[in-house]
């Protein structure tokens, strides 16, 4: 028996197509049959008709057609498909034979010709004696054909070659041999392919016609053949629809028969078939659901029918081919457009393909272990004359025998040992694995990472037991971390059990330590005895020794095994095995923490590596080095033992170097840190624990960070989480899951020992010379060196404030643009312990608001740390936040000459410009001068003498100042005229006398100068008595360049008689001036109204008196009438 | 009726797992295991469904030759996958339903003792008052014969 046994026939599997030969074509010599050959044959495509063209001679054979059977009665069917039917008629019996013959219509010797067809015509007819085959004829033309009717030659003698011939009209084709070859072709196939179905309806005709002479009781196999027949000739046809009944009643045919265990394998064989077919046909509708639920109820019927229980093994290779041939259906379908699901997918029949095919395995090696004497029978019972079976699922020996009982039991009995014989040599573990590999490549498609991941654990083992230890390793090492990050410990453990053997069998030293170091650990579910002895081992091949076999190995493959472990001992080389415990679960846990978040440069940086040991036995290590980002501290961790090999297991309890399951080692480690690593971060970066010796061999156990393996971020989490009480420990002992990593540590500098006092008068005032003293006292207990301030604005802060902030340590001198926010690194010497300095430091703030301001101290101390000198940088900062302020407010006014509110000035009219000093200091201001600078269109009047020199002001109080101005006339400007600047130079009254006085420039207002036609002004006296003359001259200015008509009239008061003109109309001249004289006499004494002077020009009818009002007083202070005596006292003041 | 009953975790770790014939515990193992692929799919699938209307229960997750595996998930995302013999035809979805639902009130009932820390595994070698009435009622479950 060949491994393919199992496998399908070919015939079965291949979609069935018309068989038509084509015979009297030359296509090795004649190049237009060639041409003709080829368009049948090359390059179809889906749109073609399903025919398969055969070319043969023209007096090929075919298979002879059994003569006719007139009754069944005592004819006995010896099984229920021959093995050669279907090749038969895909093959071998065509359904139609098409005769090529070159004949032109005009054919000079035309009787010869035609006859020489009808020749052929006949030999192909005898050939096919007894069958249903069509024949036709195709004339090969030199000549384009005329259209029909229009030839009358043509059809004459077409007409006379069918009857020569034999043939219906139908049957003769006409294939001119012109350019359009495949066209012709294509039209010439499809009526071969009516032909074909024609030939196939007869057939399935022909075979429904025997039924009416079977009988139930000798013909059931006749039946199923009968039924699969028809199936099989409809799909020829390609009546699908009709091809999926037919097989389905047949199918439903083959379960009715009576099995035996003689027969059993012909019945599931011809199932397996015929269920096949369904399946596929039913794809090929798009009915997946029917495909399946047919396999299920195929499997359901046949899953129990196992047969001879010595060979129940090609019950299981039975199970799984079916499997497999119906994942292989279902994967074509999806790859033709089917979408399957995830829980519906091929990948589920080749894993149960797969598991039949390992039940095959264990069948096979129960069944077949024969002892190595037992000889192969000869004769061989299994060859048959012809080399194959008559009927498909029969034994060779018994062939055609239909009986239930054994008629050669002996006979029987050689097979049986020749097919288990045959069995064992079978690579089960090869189809195995195909069948995962199979399976693994679907669910990797639908989403199923963890059936992945098993499936692959299976072919990993599969490997195993096939002994190919490196592919085996190779997928269980890539499965493992999936099972480990999931925390699934019985299936790690398991997985990682069968790597230790692989490892083992090979002897490859680190794979081995590896999985040994985990199945130790935590996370290994495995019994102490188990454990014991992996640790047992693991020791032994630290001290270059051979390990103890892991049981169930192959006998074979153990001695191997320790043969190349014997070669590795002897074995130069290197012995040190580092190894990444990130990604497994070794058995020591290892937790770093630094003491604490940050160490001072002067103090010992100290930690603790945790350790804990969960194998059974304590064991020692040799070296633990811890390592850091900074290479140099290196040296100071770490911890080694000078212990030879054979000590490791000696005083295991004792010594810092012995780790006792269960129980916590705490190691405590100290160095003085590098005073350059100040602001630095000092991390563990690799913890390094050597197990073993390195004259022997060593593992170094590889911890990245502070410790933690694979599993132990998860433990932290769950720790974290509870709420449990931890059973009290004795002193110096701690629980590990309260221990929590801190791997690394920031150093800082040294604290200072200085104190650093700032005085100074807040707030600040804009622009002055801010002083501030800083005062830096030692208390350290020895020189410091090198002490350096830095002080200014703090960094950080607005942009802008940095451009409007200056410091300087000279306050003498006003500071500028020039000077920066924050001077730095000024030295000021060395300080003995308990001296103080002093620094004064002057600070200009060119705007208000509030400012951040640093001064850093640092300095340089010489002291020790661990007994080691070190030059300690210690430095002390101290921020201040200064509010700045204006230090007064300065307001303007322009007032009339008579002291009334201006909105306007008028041009060449004096008004006053009355400036009023606020203070808004907290602290006295002294006003050291001030100055008003005119624009170039303002005038003064009198002089412009400061008249608040030296003016000291408290807070609140102000200071104010009085000028009497002019504005020539300009015309009309827009926006108004500048007035110019005030200057008020200040200070400080508590500054001292060499700081500099501020210059503080203010912008007078703008004032918008108008134009009037008349100008009035009265000359009169400061007051008046009563009864007492009153001079009073108006003067009248006309101001513009026209004459000016004025009416002037005086109205009556009270409080006055007048003399002069009452009413009066005049005319000015343009620039000139008009006096009215009049003589008040008071009546009254007191504040009195004078007469009201009314003026009207006639050409300015906006001139009001009004705006007269503001030129010309209104009244005026009448004084009552002193005795005489009083005069003389008056005249004299 | 149960031949295999698992708790596991919110990270897909096992909780509790016990199975019948102890031989094939591996097996099993792997079957609940596997049939986590299909749990996180569903929950993937009806993420965005209200989470007061969700159906706890999802029903069978994958049949095999022998076996069928149906899954539970809680609103914790803590995931039951029961394993029950193919051939057991007198377990209709009702009564898997309802095992589950008994199964959920069992480990409710585990997580409020204060003595359970949740995220732990449920052993019976642990506190012992803690898991025996869950042990009892999962062992009712796998022994009861329908």
């Amino acid at each position: 028996m060949s491994p393919t046994q199992w496998d399908l026939p070919v015939e079965l599997c291949c979609r069935p197509m018309a068989f038509v030969t084509l015979t009297g074509l030359d296509v090795v010599y004649n190049a237009v049959h060639r041409a003709v050959w080829d368009a049948f044959c090359a390059n179809r495509r889906a749109d073609r008709v399903p025919i398969s063209f055969k070319v043969l001679p023209g007096d090929h054979e075919y298979p002879k057609c059994r003569p006719k059977r007139t009754s069944y009665e005592w004819y006995i069917p010896k099984g229920i498909l021959k093995t050669g039917w279907m090749n038969k008629h895909l093959n071998l019996v065509p359904a139609l034979v098409v005769v090529f013959y070159e004949l032109d219509w005009d054919e000079p010797q035309w009787k010869e010709k035609q006859s020489e067809c009808a020749t052929r015509v006949e030999i192909v007819r005898q050939s096919l004696q007894g069958r249903n085959t069509k024949v036709a004829v195709v004339l090969i033309q030199k000549k384009t054909p005329l259209p029909p009717g229009e030839d009358v030659i043509a059809s004459e003698r077409a007409a006379a070659l069918c009857n020569a011939c034999e043939l219906s009209g139908k049957s003769l084709f006409v294939l001119p041999h012109t350019d359009h070859l495949v066209g012709y072709i294509i039209r010439l196939e499809n009526a071969f392919y009516e032909h074909a179905q024609t030939y196939y309806y007869t057939e399935i005709r022909r075979v429904k016609s025997h039924k009416e002479f079977l009988n139930k009781t000798t013909h059931q196999l006749l039946f199923v053949r009968h039924q699969f027949k028809i199936a099989f000739f409809s799909e020829l046809k390609q009546d699908t629809q009709n091809a999926l009944k037919n097989y389905r009643t047949a199918y439903n045919l083959v379960h009715e028969l009576r099995a035996h265990e003689t027969n059993i394998l012909e019945i599931k064989t011809m199932a397996g078939f015929i269920n096949y077919k369904i399946c596929r046909l039913c794809f090929q509708h798009n009915t997946p659901l029917d495909a399946i639920a047919q396999f299920r109820k195929h499997i359901d019927l046949c899953k129990k029918k196992i047969g001879s229980a010595e060979l129940s093994f090609e019950h299981a290779a039975w199970m799984s081919k079916q499997f497999q041939a119906f994942g292989d259906l279902f994967d074509e379908a999806i790859k033709l457009g089917l979408t399957a699901i995830q829980t519906q997918n091929p990948g589920f029949y080749y894993q149960q393909a797969a598991y039949y095919a390992q039940e095959r395995k264990q069948l096979a090696k129960s069944l077949c272990n024969h002892e190595a004497s037992v000889m192969y029978p000869n004769p061989d019972p299994l060859e048959t004359q012809t080399g194959v079976l008559d009927f498909y699922g029969q034994r060779s020996w018994r062939q055609g025998i239909l009986s239930f009982d054994l008629s050669d039991p002996e006979k029987e009995k050689v097979g049986v040992l020749a097919i288990q014989l045959k069995e064992r040599n079978v690579a089960h573990s090869e189809i195995i694995i195909t069948l995962l590999s199979n399976a693994v490549a679907q669910f990797k498609k639908y989403k199923c990472p963890r059936m992945k991941s098993h499936l692959m654990v299976q072919m990993g083992e599969e490997y195993y037991y096939a002994k190919d230890y490196t592919k085996a390793l190779k997928l269980l090492d890539y499965v493992m971390c999936d099972y480990r990050s999931e925390g699934w410990w019985t299936l790690l453990t398991s997985i990682l059990t069968t790597a230790l053997k692989c490892s083992y069998l090979m002897a490859q030293l680190k794979d081995y330590i590896t999985y040994s170091l985990e199945l130790l650990g935590r996370a290994s579910t495995l019994k102490d005895d188990q454990k014991s002895r992996i640790e047992k081992n693991l020791i032994n091949v630290l001290m270059n020794e051979s390990p103890d076999p892991e049981p169930d190995c192959d006998i074979f493959a153990g001695k191997t095994a320790q043969k190349l472990w014997a070669d590795r001992i002897s074995l130069a080389g290197s012995n040190i095995f580092t190894i990444g415990v990130q990604d497994f679960v070794p058995f020591v846990q290892c937790k770093a923490k630094f003491h604490a978040p940050s160490f001072h440069v002067d103090v010992p940086v100290e930690f603790d590596i945790y350790l804990k040991a969960d194998c059974p036995h304590p064991i020692r290590f040799s070296k633990l080095c811890v390592s850091f980002n900074n290479q140099e501290y290196n040296q100071f961790c770490v911890i080694e033992e000078a212990s030879k090999a054979n000590e490791v297991l000696e005083n295991p309890t004792q010594g810092k170097m012995c780790l006792v399951p269960g129980k916590t080692r705490k190691l405590l480690f100290k160095f003085v840190a590098k005073t350059e690593d100040v602001g630095k971060k000092i991390e563990i970066t690799s913890v390094d624990l050597a197990l073993g010796n390195e004259t022997g061999r060593c593992v170094v156990l590889n911890w990245q960070g502070g410790g933690g393996d694979a599993a132990s971020s998860q433990e932290a989490l769950q720790a974290a989480r509870s709420f449990k009480r931890r059973p009290k420990l004795p002193d110096n002992e701690v629980h590990w899951d309260s221990i929590i990593i801190q791997a690394s540590t920031m150093i800082i500098s040294r604290v200072p020992n200085i104190s650093v006092h700032l005085q100074h008068e807040p707030p600040a005032l804009t622009n002055e010379m801010y002083c501030l003293v800083v005062t830096v006292q030692s208390h350290e207990k020895t020189q410091i060196r090198d002490v350096k301030l830095t002080a200014g604005l703090k960094p950080g802060q607005d942009a802008n404030l940095t451009q409007k902030t200056h410091v300087t340590l000279h306050g003498t001198e006003l500071c500028d643009e020039s000077y920066p926010a924050l001077l730095t690194d000024i030295p000021v010497g060395d300080l003995h312990p308990g001296e103080q300095l002093e620094k004064m430091l002057y600070v200009r703030c060119g705007t208000v608001g509030s400012r951040m301001f640093l001064v850093y101290v640092s300095y340089l101390i010489n002291t020790t740390a661990e007994e080691k000198e070190i030059v300690c940088k210690c430095h002390k900062d101290e921020t201040v936040t200064i509010e700045t302020v204006f230090p007064f407010d300065v307001a303007v006014k322009f007032v009339s000459t008579k002291f009334e509110h201006l909105e306007r000035v008028y041009a060449d009219i004096p008004f006053l410009l009355m400036t009023d000093l606020l203070s808004a200091s907290p602290w006295a201001l002294t006003v050291v001068s001030s100055e008003l600078q005119l624009a170039p269109s303002m005038t003064t009047v009198d002089q412009l003498e400061s008249q608040v020199d030296n003016v000291v002001l408290q807070t609140g109080e102000s200071a104010s100042e009085c000028f009497c101005l002019r504005c020539p006339s300009l015309g009309n400007v827009e926006g108004g005229v500048a007035t110019g600047h005030y200057i008020i130079s200040w200070k400080r009254t508590s500054a001292m006398e060499n700081i500099p006085v501020i210059r503080t420039v203010i912008t007078l207002p703008h004032v918008i100068v108008e134009n009037i036609p008349l100008h009035v002004n009265a000359d009169l006296p400061s007051f008046g008595r009563v009864r007492e003359s009153l001079p009073v001259k108006y003067h009248l200015q006309n101001k513009t360049d026209f004459v000016q008509d004025v009416e002037i009239s005086v109205e009556p008061s009270d409080a006055f008689m007048f003399s002069g003109l009452k009413q009066i109309r005049l005319r000015i001249l343009p620039g000139t001036e008009q006096e009215m004289l009049y003589n008040f006499y008071p009546l009254m004494a007191g504040y009195q109204q004078l007469p009201s002077l009314n003026i009207n020009l006639l050409r300015f009818p906006n001139f009001t008196n009004q705006l007269l009002r503001r030129f010309i007083p209104t009244s005026i202070f009448v004084k009552p009438q002193g005795r005489l005596m009083d005069d003389t006292s008056i005249a004299a003041a | 009726m149960a031949v295999c009953i698992a708790v596991i975790a919110k990270e897909n770790y096992p909780l509790y797992i016990r199975s019948t014939p102890t031989e094939n515990e591996l097996r099993f193992h792997y079957m609940v295991h596997t049939s986590l692929d299909v749990v996180d799919e569903k929950i993937s699938a009806m993420g965005k469904a209200l989470v007061d209307q969700r159906e706890l229960y999802l029903g069978l997750l994958y049949p095999t030759e022998d076996y069928k595996v149906y899954g539970y998930v809680t609103n914790s995302k803590v995931k039951f996958v029961m394993v029950v013999d193919s051939s057991n035809t007198a377990l209709r979805d009702n009564e898997i339903r309802s095992m589950f639902r008994k199964l959920h009130n069992s480990y409710t009932d585990v997580m409020c003792n204060p003595f359970y820390n949740p995220g732990d595994r449920i052993q019976s070698s642990g506190s012992v008052s803690l898991s025996r009435a869950f042990d009892n009622m999962v062992t009712s479950m796998m022994i009861q014969v329908c």
